[in-house]
């Protein structure tokens, strides 16, 4: 049995080891290290919890514990890599999931969270209560609504209705006199119209969204789910839960702010949504698609890489969707052996979650030393042979740069036309997820490579093979 | 004679529970007694300044932390927020871990197997993902 003061410095410890586990994250070499800190800290707080004068009897965590923590196994150790962003969407979906029920279970016996007695809540209580409640059941179905369209269960493409925005406006400013109310009364049935309320609010806010902005919105519902934990936190005046809170809340928030100026657009202007829906018309693809592209094959590509120098590799969304990063790899392999130095540039928001493609690629093999950030290795297009783009189109526009009537003007781009070859895996001439027409592709020094990124890959390792002997 | 001895047994270990009970009661008593000491308010808790003093300062520390981390991890970033923020599962042990069978009870273990699940596959996801980052090999 723990007094509730020694149960306090238990959680402190658990505190700080989550600091230590984000800490670690700062170079891959410390991160495994940072990753059983966290292990730890969780243990600890778990530990404290269970041993503390409040848990009366161990069976129904213990079912719990071990249910949870089966599916949680079985599910991590299966997942494909590719199929990263929903899994960690669904996962923010329980976390907010289980603040409702926490927060629920709060409100029925309070006397077990140290809150007073049933009917007769503290009216600051109240207010952490229906926060916590508010914020959880947000991330709850804005995260459902994220995995459905990250695996493809409803269309990736925003969807917006007439009328949208003021709608949601109303059901935002109903859920905060809904919380007041809740605070003043604290009926029962006010709760249940807060969660539900709430449930729609998270349900519409995400639904407009595109696919291509779930990097941004799966960070925000990471910073939601800690906002949600620190707001019980509060309820139950528990550190640890405060502190987690605060530190996942910054850490989503920061995210969503670095994929934001990636793109060179507001949070707001993602939140609202319907981009990529209208800009094409502007552009005027009619009269480029006109213009003649060079079209090139397996064997040509493998001719002009073989014979560089230095080839920067950009991976883009559709490499995931090919699966084509171990037949990327193969090829590199390839190249280097040919005495080519081929490194990799990655765009702040390629892919659908941050860091998206540097996990792909470390999961084919490739050393994160030959993996550099837009910032590091921009310069160096101007002085390199082959700029190989396999499933990046918008990171690459020349047209973020030279056309303010572009929507995607502003947005820092990879200069891969400074290359003195830019080739192009792609399987059509459609338009990115902006709609825009990629003035790269009616470039002379543009070769496109008109197939699926995996089996092109695999092609011109066969092309390089055959012309080793 | 066995009865007898079985008897007395009983009696005793009624007389154990009795005493077990008071010292419960005592100890809930000195523990009511430190929660209401000067320093917290009277249902136990801190005063909400302190913890907001600690939010506010966390909100910085998690700042000054997450931007030092490398962008090529952001992914195993979000995978290992995602399993922490699942410490949410003390709020749930609480309830899970009253007397008895009611509303509370069931919201409180459901609450457990949700962060369950969130615990042991973020970081076993974290761990998969961590475990692929590898330094290029070291030419001969």
């Amino acid at each position: 049995m723990f007094t509730q003061e020694l149960a306090a410095y238990g959680y402190l410890i658990a505190a700080i080891c989550f600091i230590m586990a984000l800490r670690g994250l700062s170079s891959p070499t410390t991160s495994r290290q940072g990753n059983l800190f966290g292990i730890v800290g969780m243990v600890i707080a778990i530990g404290v919890t269970v041993l503390s004068p409040g848990v009366l009897s161990p069976w129904l965590i213990m079912a719990g514990l071990v249910i949870g923590g089966a599916i949680g196994t079985f599910v991590a150790l299966r997942i494909q890599m590719t199929a990263l962003p929903q899994l960690v969407a669904a996962f923010h979906s329980l976390v907010g999931l289980a603040a409702v029920f926490v927060a629920a279970a709060a409100f029925i016996s309070p006397e077990a969270f140290g809150l007073g007695v049933p009917g007769k809540i503290k009216v600051q209580s109240l207010i952490e209560m229906g926060l916590g409640t508010a914020i959880g059941a947000i991330t709850f179905t804005g995260s459902v609504v994220a995995f459905a369209k990250l695996q493809g269960l409803v269309s990736g493409s925003p969807l917006v209705f007439k009328g949208q925005h003021p709608l949601n406006a109303l059901l935002g400013i109903a859920l905060v006199v809904l919380l007041v109310w809740f605070a003043m009364r604290g009926h029962t049935s006010t709760f249940v119209l807060l969660v539900v309320l709430s449930l729609a609010l998270g349900f519409l806010l995400i639904l407009p969204i595109g696919g291509a902005d779930m990097p941004v919105v799966v960070s925000m519902l990471n910073s939601y789910s800690g906002w949600a934990a620190a707001g019980i936190g509060f309820t139950l005046g528990n550190t640890a839960l405060i502190v987690t809170g605060a530190l996942v809340g910054s850490s989503g928030a920061i995210l969503s702010y670095i994929m934001c100026k990636g793109m060179n657009r507001s949070i707001f202007n993602v939140i609202l949504g319907g981009f990529g829906t209208d800009s094409a018309a502007a552009g005027g693809p009619a009269a480029k698609n006109d213009k003649p592209v060079k079209a090139g094959s397996a064997e040509d590509a493998a001719f002009l890489m073989k014979n560089a120098q230095s080839v920067i590799i950009v991976p883009g969304y559709g490499m995931a969707v090919a699966q084509a990063q171990h037949a990327l790899r193969e090829m590199a392999d390839l190249l280097k052996k040919e005495g080519v130095q081929v490194r990799y540039a990655i765009h702040p928001v390629a892919g659908r979650m941050p860091g998206h493609m540097n996990v792909l690629l470390a999961e084919a093999n490739v050393p994160y030393d030959e993996v550099f950030e837009l910032d590091d290795i921009n310069r160096d297009f101007a002085s390199t042979d082959v700029a190989f783009v396999i499933g990046a189109n918008d990171v690459t526009n020349p047209a973020a740069k030279t056309d303010p009537k572009s929507a995607i003007y502003g947005m820092p781009i990879l200069d891969v036309e400074k290359a003195q070859t830019v080739l192009f895996v792609k399987r059509g001439m459609a338009s990115g997820y902006a709609g825009v027409d990629n003035e790269l592709f009616f470039r002379d020094n543009t070769m496109m490579l008109f197939a699926d990124a995996k089996v092109m890959c695999e092609n011109i390792v066969k092309a390089l093979e055959g012309s080793a002997h | 004679m066995d009865d007898k001895i079985a008897g007395e047994a009983s009696k005793l270990a009624t007389q154990a529970q009795d005493v077990a009970s008071q010292l419960k009661a005592l100890a809930q008593q000195i523990t009511d007694a430190a929660a209401a000491s000067p320093v917290a308010v009277p249902d136990g808790h801190m005063p909400f300044v302190a913890l907001l003093t600690i939010f506010a300062l966390s909100c910085f520390v998690g700042y000054y932390v997450v931007w030092r981390v490398t962008p090529a991890l952001h992914s195993p970033l979000m995978a290992v927020t995602n399993a922490v923020s699942s410490v949410i599962i003390v709020g749930a042990l609480l309830a899970a871990g009253l007397k008895g069978l009611g509303a509370a009870q069931l919201f409180g273990f459901i609450a457990v197997a949700l962060a369950a699940v969130n615990i042991f596959g973020g970081f076993i996801v974290t761990h998969r993902m961590l475990s692929m980052f590898k330094k290029k090999p070291v030419k001969k």
